[in-house]
């Protein structure tokens, strides 16, 4: 099967008062019609930065796509005119942002914004578009439609907002919905609302899904594939269920243990990924989790782990180490390790290490 | 009263609390057309050493009642006895001494720290307004071992706030309220700002203080993961009202209130195996405004187990098991897990 999304080698660069912020630093990737794929990683890691790319939505200046291809159904977006793009943005591709309120124009009615897309996309007359909005309020659940259409997004709550940002993405039967912290801002039942009508409507119109966020739990209920990245990079990608049970990547295994879990009672004081990310204007040849990673041996300093195949099923890891990592990560991936004595010590160590550090 | 008793006595009680804000109309002649019953009516209280968490989604009165018991709102009506001695209607000069021994950690480590002050001003600043370390270098050297406590060089001092990260300025923020050596820490969502790897950290420097200074903590938060890892008890707060409260293990793994059952279901749990496996339906329908909360039950309107006389009255709180108290009257036979 040809894949929907192929990213390869993609290099989007900052240019700021500091030097170049490498935001991303050669990421590649692929996303299969109707699949649902997850990007994982915390601030400045690049996640949202590598999905405004395949839409070029990157500022210029300071931002620039400095090398990459993008193949959307098998055309090289990098290679589209400016009006080409714009058929693509909001037509093939919707996207779905965090924040509802900053997203949607304070000052244009609902039914404006909806049908904007519909009439522009679709060339629909303004009576077919009016039409079809009702129809998408009516497929993510708003009752009344026809009222809503008249409302400002001001009038409405978060949750509800989110439901039109959905609305809007879904408009114009898109193959590929790239939802950027879909959630983040939303209270937790509110949040389950919105990730199932998600989940459900790319299910029923077979539409593929690219999720960013920080949230391993959502990226555990609903992502098919993860990509885990850390300061520019992919470092880990599999299956959701290799990522979790099987992690070969000391992020990975660092980010998992690093999370107090609702399921379980408590068993020992957290184990905090030690230290802060790097600074993307100052990264050496090395791997750039070295400096945080257990694991470190002398080779990670001379240059980048390439993303190798590891494990079975397409599971890949950017470390030099990771059939090593993948026993050790297997044998305590439960959390379930027991107390030993000097893991009451480690937040100390690392903490003094923190001031020291910056 | 004995020794003894003072030491059984919570350190804070708090007993129906209310704080309604009120809603006006008109600029010159105003009006009162409403009131936010920001909180409605809450009975709780936390022991000496331990942390009970206050949960809850937005707007549900959880940081209104931690600033109610900070003395930065006065309480409509009820009493916060801090200590035995209620505080709801303190003069400004006990509040002051009051203050000494109730400190606060703010969520938002950018727009709680003020950015035109030096690390060390800001951390030593309780000290000068108090009075405790009048001697500039003391209160120097003070403030360089809070800095060096909270994991922070304490050649931070001379920083400014915008040249920290988050987690390190959430470390300023603990550090500045350390500095006056309270009992009694409210912690109003510390960790929600911060990235998951660095949330972990301050997290464990919260424990690490507690047991080092033998803190007491409220813990508002509404990652429910956070809660359970650090806090002993937890109560869960929806429109106003507590509608459960209990140890910590049998409020997560035996919820009984309808309302704590769906709060607990929404979070996905990082697990692909258990959450493939469970079959998962949200709550309906959206928080009501707390400016004119449903009538009897605030979560009938909700609730998948309401009946029509939860309309009518407001649920009584009783104890279900001994301390775990449920604001449910369809709650009748809590089974064991």
């Amino acid at each position: 099967m040809q894949p929907l999304l192929e990213i390869r080698d993609l290099h989007t660069e900052f240019r700021t008062g500091a030097g170049i912020v490498r935001a991303v630093d050669g990421v590649s990737y692929s996303v299969d019609p109707g699949e649902t794929v997850a990007i994982v990683g915390e601030s400045g890691s690049g996640k949202s930065v590598s999905a405004m790319s395949i839409l070029r939505l990157i500022p210029d200046p300071p931002g620039r796509i400095t090398q990459g291809e993008i193949l959307f159904t098998g055309r090289d977006l990098m290679g589209l005119s400016e009006a080409e793009m714009r058929q693509i943005r909001g037509g093939e591709i919707g996207m779905v942002f965090q924040e509802p309120m900053t997203s949607l124009n304070p000052v244009l009615t609902i039914g404006r914004q909806l049908t904007e897309g519909l009439q522009q996309h679709r060339g629909m007359d303004r009576i077919a578009a009016q039409n079809r909005a009702v129809e998408l309020l009516n497929l993510v659940g708003i009752a009344d439609p026809a009222r809503r259409l008249k409302q400002y997004p001001h009038q409405l709550s978060g949750g509800m907002r989110q439901r039109i940002m959905i609305a809007i993405a879904l408009a114009c039967d898109p193959k590929l919905i790239i939802a950027d912290e879909p959630t983040t801002a939303l209270d937790v039942t509110i949040q389950a609302q919105i990730l199932e009508l998600m989940k459900r409507l790319t299910q029923q119109l077979n539409v593929a899904l690219i999720i960013i966020t920080h949230n391993l739990g959502v990226v555990a209920r609903y992502a098919n594939r993860v990509n885990v990245m850390y300061a520019g990079r992919i470092v880990e990608s599999g299956t959701a269920n290799a990522i979790y049970h099987d992690p070969r990547h000391p992020y990975t295994i660092a980010l998992l243990r690093s999370v107090p879990r609702l399921d379980r009672p408590r068993q020992m004081r957290l184990d905090p990924v030690e230290g802060q990310p790097p600074d993307l204007t100052r990264l050496d040849d090395g791997c750039s989790f070295r400096p945080r990673c257990r694991f470190a041996i002398d080779i990670c300093a001379a240059s980048q782990p390439p993303l190798t195949p590891s494990g079975d099923g397409g599971h890949m890891a950017a470390c030099f180490r990771s059939d090593a990592i993948a026993i050790e990560g297997h044998a305590d991936k439960t959390f379930d390790r027991e107390v030993h004595p000097t893991d009451e010590h480690a937040g100390d160590e690392h903490a003094t290490e923190t001031g020291e550090a910056a | 009263m004995t020794a003894a008793l003072t030491a059984l006595r919570p350190l804070l009680e708090v007993k129906g609390l209310r704080m309604h804000f009120p809603i006006t109309e008109g600029i010159v002649a105003r009006r009162l057309v409403g009131e936010v019953k920001a909180v409605d009516g809450i009975d709780f209280s936390v022991r000496r050493g331990e942390t009970l968490g206050l949960v809850g989604e937005s707007g549900c009165g959880k940081t209104t009642t931690g600033r109610c018991i900070l003395r930065l709102e006065k309480p409509t009506a009820g009493e916060i006895l801090y200590d035995g001695v209620d505080i709801a209607g303190l003069d400004r000069k006990a509040l002051l001494a009051l203050r000494r021994r109730i400190q606060v950690i703010f969520q938002d480590p950018y727009s709680s720290l003020n950015p035109r002050m030096k690390v060390g001003d800001i951390i030593g600043e309780p000290m000068h307004v108090h009075a405790i370390e009048p001697d500039a270098t003391k209160r120097a050297a003070r403030v360089r071992e809070l800095l060096s406590v909270c994991g922070l060089n304490p050649n931070f001092a001379d920083r400014y706030p915008h040249e920290m990260s988050g987690g390190q300025r959430q470390r300023v923020g603990i550090a500045r309220a350390l500095a006056l050596e309270p009992e009694f820490i409210v912690c109003d969502e510390p960790v929600s700002a911060l990235d998951v790897s660095i949330q972990a950290q301050v997290v464990n420097l919260l424990e690490d203080l507690r047991e080092q200074f033998g803190l007491t903590y409220l813990f508002i938060a509404h990652d429910l993961s956070v809660v359970r890892h650090l806090c002993q008890r937890v109560a869960v707060m929806y429109l106003g009202r507590i509608v459960e409260l209990a140890d910590s293990d049998e409020l997560f793994d035996n919820p009984q209130h309808p309302y704590t059952k769906a709060l607990l279901a929404a979070v996905p749990v990082p697990d692909p195996s258990i959450e493939r496996s469970r079959d998962f339906r949200p709550v309906l329908g959206e928080v009501p405004s707390p400016i004119n909360p449903p009538s009897g039950c605030v979560f009938h309107p909700r609730c998948p187990i309401a009946v029509d006389a939860c309309k009518r009255a407001r649920p009584e709180t009783r104890e279900v098991r001994p301390g775990h108290f449920v604001a449910c009257s369809e709650v009748r036979h809590p089974g064991h897990h």
